[in-house]
C-alpha cells in the first residue's frame, strides 16, 4: 500500500505525542522537551511547506548527541528515568524519518508504550483520564492512517476510535479480572524503579521529618472495624532508632523476632481494622502502637516494628488488631539492650550532658525526671515551628540553648539524649501521628505530612513507655493535627491548610473517590484475584482450569461483539423517503383508510382524500412530494425535511 | 515435481476461495467467502502488547493492564470490523471496450453496498497487479475499473481480481478472490508503418469515371498510380493515413477487397493479420467500402462501424 502521510495525519501524530509526553516533561530534562518540540515543530513545518526531509545523517547525528546528553543527565542509559528520556527522544524523532506507512505505525505503536511509562510515575485518576484521552487520539491518529488518499475524515475517524474503543472495555474488564495475576517482579527492577516515592527512612537527622510534612501524599488508609482511637491515641509505629551518632539517630542493628510480647492493660479493648499502605519501597507495615499481630508474610523486631519480607513495592492491604494500653518489656531488659539504649557519641553536645545529670541529681526518679525535661520544654520558650533555624555541630546543645524552635524530631531526638545522659534507657519512635476521618467512605486518610517523631524510655518496673515530647510544646499537633500546631506563616500542604467548609468536604469526595480507586483498580493483585475466585467457588480451580474459564468467557465476549457489529450487514439501507411515506401510511390506516398492496400512492391519494376528507389537501401534498423524491430525478435534503414535517404535522 | 504446487494450488482456489472457474451473474461476498490474516503491523502490534503485558507484570502497573488488555480488546475489535468492511457487498462486473493488443483493458466491476453499513478504504486488484481504492456508502454503488495489460489478439477473461482491505485498523487484512465470468475482445495491433491499402478491383474506366463527376465529395480510396495529383487528399497524408484520394459522388463505386491471399506468401501469419487490422483502419477511416477475404471465410464488402468491428473481431478471433 502506498504511504498516505499527508500533512493532517502528521499533525494527529504530532497531537498523540504531545498528549502522552505532556506528564512527562515536569520529570525530564528541559533540554529533551526542547528538543522534543522542536522536532515535533520542525516536522509540521516540513508537512506544511512540503519540504524534504532531513538526511539520515544528520538525524543520527541527533540521536548520538542525544543519547550521550541522556548519559551525562543520569549517568546510564538504561533505568527508568534514562529509559523515559530516551524513548520520547527516539519518538519524536522518528517522526523527522518516518516516511512510510511502516514509520508511521511504529510511531503509533511507541505512542502507545509511551502511555504506559506514564503509569511507572503515577497511576491516579487524573492520570487516567489523560492517558485514556491519549489512547482515544493516537487509535484515532492509526485510524487515519487507512482512509483512502483525500478521503480523511477526522470527526469520523474519531467517532469510530471513540467506538471501538467502548467495544473493547468489556473484553478488557474480564481480561483484567481473570488474566491470572502473577507478583512481579519478573526480571530485575532498574535501581531508580521506585525513585520519588515519599515516606519514612531508617535514620533522622533534623530536617528529615519538616520535609515529608510539606509532602500531600498519602502514606496510608485505615478503615476501622469499630471505634475509631482518639486522636492523641492515634500514634502509627515505624522505624526505632537507637543509634544516635551525634547529629542524627539510626536504626542499629535489628533483631527479628518470632513473637515478642508484651501485655495489653485495662479493658483490653483492641482496635480491629484494615490498613492499606502506600507503596514506600521500604519494608516497614504501620499499625497503630502496639499491633497485636501480624501482617501476612512479615516479621516482628524485638522493639516491635512490623518489617514486610520484601520492600512494600505495591499498595498493601493487611488486617491488624491493636491494643493502645499496654505494658511492654516491664520483665527486665537485657544488658545488652540496656547498652544500646544508652549510647552516646562522646565528644558532642557536652551542654545538655550536664544539664541531663545536674536534672536527675534534682529529681527524686527516673519518671520524675521524664516530668522535669517535659515541664522544662513546656514552661521555657521553645517553639513548635516547620521552619526552624539550622543547628550546628553540636545540634542538641545547639537546639536546646540557642534557637529552641524546632519540630518533632528535634524535640525526640533532645529528649532522649537528655534520657540517655542521665543513665535513662531511652529510644527514638518514628511513624505517623493522627489521621483525619473521612466522613464520604468512613476511613482515615494518614498523610506523610503526619510523619512524626516521639521516644520511649524505659522505666523499672512500667518497661517502655511513650513519651512524646512534641506534645508537651504543642499539645494541639497531637490532639488536632499538625495544621493547627504550625505558626500560619509556616508553609504547609493546601490540603491541610483549607479552612472553608466546601472545599474540605469536595476533597473528601475525592480521597474517597480515590480510595475507591485504589482499591479495586489499582490495588486488584494475586491476593484479590484469588478472593475474587474464591467467591465464585473456584478457588481451587487448577490454573489449566482458570486458563480454560478466560479463553471460555474471552470467545464468548467476542461471539457477543460479533453478532453486534456483524448484525448490521444484514440490516438493509432503507431509502428514508420509504420509511416517512410508511409512517404516513400507518396514520391513513388508524383513520380508516388502509393502503392495498398493489395499491400505486397516487390512487391510493383519491381514495383517502375521499375518505378523510379534512386533510385532503395535506394528502395530496404528501403524496405530490413522496412520488416527486421517490421517481423525480435526484432529491435533496430540504425536500425530504419538507416531507417530514408534513407527515409529522398530518393529524 | 511441480506437479504438486500446481494441485495444492488448485485445491486451494476450490475448497479455500471457493473458485470453480468463471462465476456468472453477481457474486456477493458471503461471510465464507472473506479470509482475514494479521498484517506485519498487527504481529508487530501483538508483540507491542505483549512487551506491555510484561512490563505490567514486572513493575505490577495496574493501569498497564488495563491499558494492555484495552488494546488486545481493540485489536479483536479490529479484526471483526476489517471482516465487516469487506462481508456482504455484491459484485458484478460490466464487459469491458475492445482495445488494441498493447493498451490497458478495462473492465468496470460494480460495488454494491445494500447493507447500512458504511465502507471505506477497499481496492480491487486486478490478476496484473493494479490496484484501485474505493469507498462505498451505505446503499450506494461505485464503480472499479480492473485494468488488465493485454500483449496479443484474442479473447481475454478479467482473471482473478482480489478485492482487499486493511480498513480501520491496519492490524488485519481480509481479501477475497472474485472471477467473474467476463472477457474482452483484444484486437491485433495495427501494423506500423502503414502499408498503402491495396487497389480497389472492378473499377470501371478511367474516362466515364473522370466524367461523371467532380461535383459532391463521397469520401477517399487509396491512391492509384494513374489517379490524376489534383485528387490526392493532402491533409490525409499528413495524418499519416498513407496517400488516399478523393472520390467524389457520381464516380462508380469501386469494391476494395482486403485480401489475405493477396498478401506476399512468405509473410508469417500474427503479420497478416496485424496489415489486415491496419487496412481496416484506414479503409474505415477513409469511409471506404471494403470487404475482407480470409482464408476460412469472406465477409461482403460493407462500410460504418459496425462493420468494422465484425471486420476487427474477426481478425482478432482468429486461430493462432
Amino acid at each position: 500500500m502506498t504511504p498516505r502521510l499527508d500533512t493532517r495525519n502528521v499533525a494527529w501524530m504530532a497531537l498523540s505525542m504531545a498528549l502522552v509526553t505532556l506528564p512527562h516533561v515536569e520529570r525530564l530534562p528541559v533540554w529533551i522537551t526542547a528538543l522534543a518540540a522542536l522536532a515535533i515543530a520542525w516536522r509540521l513545518y516540513l508537512g506544511w511547506k512540503g519540504g524534504q526531509l532531513p538526511r539520515k545523517w544528520l538525524l543520527l547525528t541527533v540521536v548520538a548527541g542525544a543519547s550521550a546528553g541522556i548519559y551525562v543527565s543520569f549517568g546510564t542509559l538504561f533505568g527508568r528515568d534514562a529509559g523515559v528520556a530516551l524513548l520520547v527522544v527516539m519518538l519524536t524523532l522518528k517522526l523527522l524519518e518516518m516516511a512510510s506507512m511502516r514509520d508511521a505505525m511504529i510511531v503509533i505503536f511507541l505512542s502507545y508504550f509511551v502511555v504506559l511509562t506514564n503509569f511507572l510515575y503515577s497511576q491516579t485518576i487524573p492520570t487516567a483520564a489523560l492517558m485514556l484521552v491519549g489512547v482515544w487520539v493516537i487509535t484515532g491518529t492509526m485510524i487515519g492512517l487507512q482512509w483512502r488518499e483525500g478521503a480523511l475524515r477526522y470527526q469520523e475517524t474519531l467517532r469510530l476510535s471513540a467506538i471501538m474503543l467502548a467495544q473493547a472495555t468489556p473484553l478488557m474488564l474480564v481480561l483484567f479480572l481473570l488474566f491470572p495475576r502473577v507478583q512481579g517482579p519478573l526480571w530485575g527492577l532498574p535501581r531508580d524503579a521506585f525513585a520519588g516515592v515519599s515516606g519514612l527512612s531508617d535514620s533522622m537527622s533534623p530536617g528529615t521529618l519538616s520535609q515529608l510534612s510539606l509532602s500531600d501524599a498519602v502514606a496510608f488508609r485505615v478503615q476501622f472495624q469499630g471505634e475509631i482511637p482518639k486522636p492523641n491515641q492515634l500514634y502509627w509505629r515505624g522505624p526505632v532508632l537507637w543509634y544516635f551518632d551525634g547529629t542524627s539517630w539510626h536504626m542499629g542493628m535489628t533483631f527479628e523476632s518470632a513473637t515478642p510480647s508484651y501485655a495489653p492493660v485495662g479493658t483490653g479493648a483492641a482496635y480491629s481494622y484494615t490498613v492499606t499502605l502506600e507503596p514506600h519501597d521500604k519494608r516497614w507495615l504501620f499499625a497503630l502502637d502496639l499491633p497485636a499481630k501480624l501482617a501476612p508474610e512479615s516479621r516482628f523486631t524485638t522493639d516491635f516494628q512490623m518489617l514486610a519480607n520484601r520492600p512494600v513495592r505495591s499498595r498493601t492491604r493487611y488486617e491488624m488488631t491493636s491494643h493502645t494500653s499496654y505494658r511492654l518489656g516491664y520483665e527486665g531488659l537485657s544488658p545488652y539492650e540496656r547498652r544500646r539504649a544508652l549510647q552516646l557519641p562522646d565528644g558532642y553536645n557536652w551542654r545538655t550532658r550536664a544539664l541531663a545529670l545536674n536534672m536527675r541529681n534534682a529529681a527524686r526518679d527516673d519518671e520524675d525526671m521524664v516530668k522535669q525535661v517535659l515541664a522544662m520544654f513546656r514552661t521555657q520558650p521553645f517553639f513548635y515551628t516547620l521552619t526552624p533555624p539550622l543547628l550546628g555541630d553540636n545540634p542538641v546543645d545547639d537546639f536546646l540553648f540557642n534557637t529552641r524552635s524546632g519540630f518533632c524530631e528535634h524535640y525526640a531526638s533532645a529528649f532522649a539524649v537528655l534520657m540517655r545522659a542521665a543513665g535513662i534507657p531511652a529510644r527514638v519512635v518514628t511513624g505517623y501521628q493522627g489521621g483525619e476521618v473521612n466522613p464520604i467512605g468512613n476511613y482515615m486518610i494518614v498523610r506523610q505530612s503526619e510523619a512524626h517523631a516521639w521516644a520511649e524510655v524505659w522505666i523499672a518496673g512500667r518497661g517502655w513507655v511513650r513519651v512524646d515530647p512534641t506534645a508537651a510544646v504543642s499539645p494541639l499537633r497531637v490532639e488536632s493535627g499538625i495544621a493547627a500546631a504550625v505558626p500560619a506563616t509556616d508553609a504547609l500542604p493546601l490540603a491541610l491548610r483549607s479552612n472553608s467548609e466546601w472545599l474540605r468536604q469536595l476533597r473528601f469526595t475525592w480521597d474517597s473517590f480515590a480510595n475507591s480507586w485504589n482499591q479495586w483498580v489499582l490495588g486488584y493483585n494475586p491476593e484479590r484475584q484469588y478472593w475474587l475466585l474464591s467467591r465464585v467457588g473456584l478457588d481451587r480451580a487448577t490454573s489449566q482450569t482458570l486458563a480454560l474459564i478466560l479463553l471460555g468467557i474471552t470467545a464468548f465476549i467476542t461471539c457477543i461483539f460479533a453478532v453486534v457489529i456483524l448484525r448490521r450487514l444484514h440490516r438493509h439501507a432503507r431509502d428514508p423517503v420509504v420509511a416517512i411515506y410508511a409512517r404516513f401510511c400507518r396514520k391513513l390506516a388508524r383513520r380508516g383508510a388502509q393502503r392495498a398492496p398493489s395499491e400505486g400512492p397516487a390512487d391510493f391519494a383519491d381514495r383517502a382524500a375521499r375518505r378523510v376528507p379534512e386533510a385532503a389537501a395535506a394528502i395530496r401534498a404528501i403524496t405530490e412530494s413522496y412520488i416527486a423524491l421517490r421517481y423525480g430525478a435526484g432529491s435533496d435534503r430540504a425536500q425530504v425535511r419538507r416531507l417530514k414535517r408534513l407527515v409529522r404535522e398530518l393529524q | 515435481m511441480r506437479a504438486l504446487p500446481l494441485a495444492l494450488r488448485r485445491w486451494i482456489d476450490i475448497w479455500l476461495y471457493q473458485l470453480r472457474g468463471p462465476q456468472p451473474g453477481p457474486i456477493v461476498l458471503g461471510h465464507r467467502r472473506v479470509y482475514i490474516l494479521p498484517t506485519s503491523h498487527g504481529c508487530i502490534f501483538f508483540l507491542v502488547l505483549v512487551l506491555m503485558l510484561a512490563g505490567s507484570v514486572n513493575y505490577s502497573l495496574a493501569l498497564g493492564f488495563v491499558l494492555t488488555f484495552l488494546l488486545a480488546g481493540l485489536g479483536v475489535n479490529g479484526m471483526l470490523y476489517t471482516f465487516r468492511n469487506m462481508a456482504n457487498l455484491r459484485i458484478s462486473t460490466g464487459r469491458a471496450r475492445s482495445v488494441f493488443a498493447g493498451d490497458a483493458a478495462e473492465f468496470p466491476l460494480r460495488i454494491e453496498n445494500p447493507t447500512e453499513v458504511d465502507r471505506a478504504a477497499l481496492e480491487a486488484v486486478s490478476s496484473t497487479g493494479h490496484a484501485y481504492g474505493f469507498d462505498v456508502a451505505a446503499g450506494t454503488d461505485t464503480l472499479a475499473p480492473i485494468m488488465l495489460a493485454t500483449r496479443s489478439r484474442g479473447r481475454l477473461a478479467i482473471g482473478r481480481v482480489m478485492l482487499r482491505t486493511r480498513f480501520p485498523l491496519g492490524l488485519f487484512r481480509a481479501w477475497t478472490y472474485l472471477e467473474p465470468d467476463v472477457d474482452c475482445i483484444v484486437f491485433a495491433r495495427p501494423e506500423t508503418p502503414p502499408a498503402p491499402l491495396p487497389a480497389p478491383t472492378g473499377e470501371r474506366g478511367e474516362g466515364s469515371a473522370s466524367a461523371l463527376g467532380n461535383e459532391d465529395f463521397a469520401g477517399l480510396r487509396a491512391y492509384h498510380a494513374s489517379d490524376s495529383p489534383r485528387r490526392i487528399a493532402w491533409k490525409a497524408d499528413a495524418q499519416n493515413r498513407g496517400l488516399l484520394s478523393k472520390v467524389f459522388s457520381g464516380e462508380a463505386e469501386s469494391e476494395l477487397w482486403l485480401d489475405w491471399n493477396a498478401l506476399p506468401p512468405t509473410m508469417p501469419i500474427e503479420a497478416r493479420i496485424s496489415r489486415l487490422t491496419r487496412w481496416v483502419l484506414d479503409a474505415d477511416a477513409a469511409g471506404m467500402t471494403y470487404g475482407l477475404r480470409l482464408a476460412s471465410q469472406v465477409i461482403e464488402p460493407a462500410a460504418g462501424a459496425g462493420h468494422r468491428t465484425r471486420c476487427l473481431e474477426t481478425l482478432a478471433l482468429l486461430p493462432q
